[in-house]
């Protein structure tokens, strides 16, 4: 393995996800020690407002909010787009936020337009 | 061994058992999950690589938006369990394909010049910054254009999918 040293930056994120990982298995686990484990038929069905389920929960979804699903990646991407801007903002200062404001201006008549071609709308 | 290598390989072996386990998992719905983790694990190898942009790049767009289709993809589809994606017929196509991949790979592997840096050099740098830089500077059209081709991705879908909805509110009606 060639040498690599991860920027110290990421340290804290090891850490995060050490923690969160070790937060979730040991509640898990010391709530199975404590709690009674007394399994029944009608306790392990999925509960639905009390009355037994009369069908498969799962259904299709219109094809509608697929459009809702592609226009947040696109915005996704614009987002990422802003993340190497934010770094070197104290540099470019005046300069970079013209920049991406024209940027950020393009997208906006798209999100006008999805606006008003109702693409937002939940009927 | 380090500890930087035994995450490494902890990440490398995620990222290669949950790939597997997306194509062999017998509900999509857990394909869809294994494939988070897959996706999770490359941002990882992408941070090993100090390529922090393209790190950060992975966990929103692929984490956060492409899974976000794919679930939604199924989401709409008819059959999510007991799916089977293994065709006997298909296992000759498949190995041909994957061994023109593999040679492709192994070819690009070798013979590139790959640039290895020693010393004091070898220390990597978050890449970030640069990138911004020479966005902003340099290649500020290019940029630019990227808001255009974002702007017509995005009025390409609304037409596309509006059209559809309506084909298929005139259909019910009929």
């Amino acid at each position: 393995m060639p040498e690599t040293i991860i920027p110290a930056g990421y340290f804290p994120i090891i850490l995060f996800f050490v923690i969160a990982l070790f937060f979730g298995l040991v509640t898990l686990f010391f709530g199975s020690l404590i709690r009674p484990n007394r399994p029944s038929v009608e306790k392990l069905s999925p509960y639905e407002c009390g009355n037994p389920p009369f069908m498969d929960s799962r259904s299709r979804v219109f094809i509608r909010y697929y459009l809702v699903a592609v226009l947040f990646v696109l915005f996704d991407l614009e987002a990422v787009f802003l993340y190497p801007w934010a770094v070197v903002y104290h540099k470019i200062g005046m300069y970079g936020l013209v920049e991406m404001l024209l940027f950020i201006v393009i997208l906006l008549v798209g999100y006008a337009y999805a606006w008003r071609k109702g693409a937002l709308e939940w009927d | 061994m380090e500890l930087k290598e035994i995450i490494f390989f902890i990440l490398a072996t995620a990222t290669v058992l949950s790939g597997w386990l997306v194509v062999s998992l017998k509900n999509i719905i857990h394909s869809a999950f294994a494939l988070l983790i897959t996706f999770f694990g490359v941002g990882g190898l992408f941070v090993y690589l100090s390529a922090d942009f393209l790190a950060a790049t992975q966990i929103l767009i692929y984490v956060g938006g492409v899974m976000i289709l794919v679930l939604f993809a199924i989401m709409l589809s008819e059959k999510v369990y007991n799916v089977s994606i293994f065709h006997a017929s298909k296992i000759l196509p498949g190995l041909l394909v994957l061994g023109g991949v593999q040679v492709v790979l192994l070819r690009v592997m070798i013979e590139s010049p790959w640039r290895i840096r020693a010393g004091a050099d070898s220390v990597m740098r978050p890449t970030t910054e640069i990138l911004g830089g020479l966005l902003l500077n340099e290649y500020l059209l290019p940029f630019e254009v990227i808001s255009v081709l974002l702007l017509a991705a995005l009025i390409g879908a609304v037409v596309l999918i509006r059209k559809e909805v309506k084909r298929r509110r005139e259909g019910a009606c009929l």
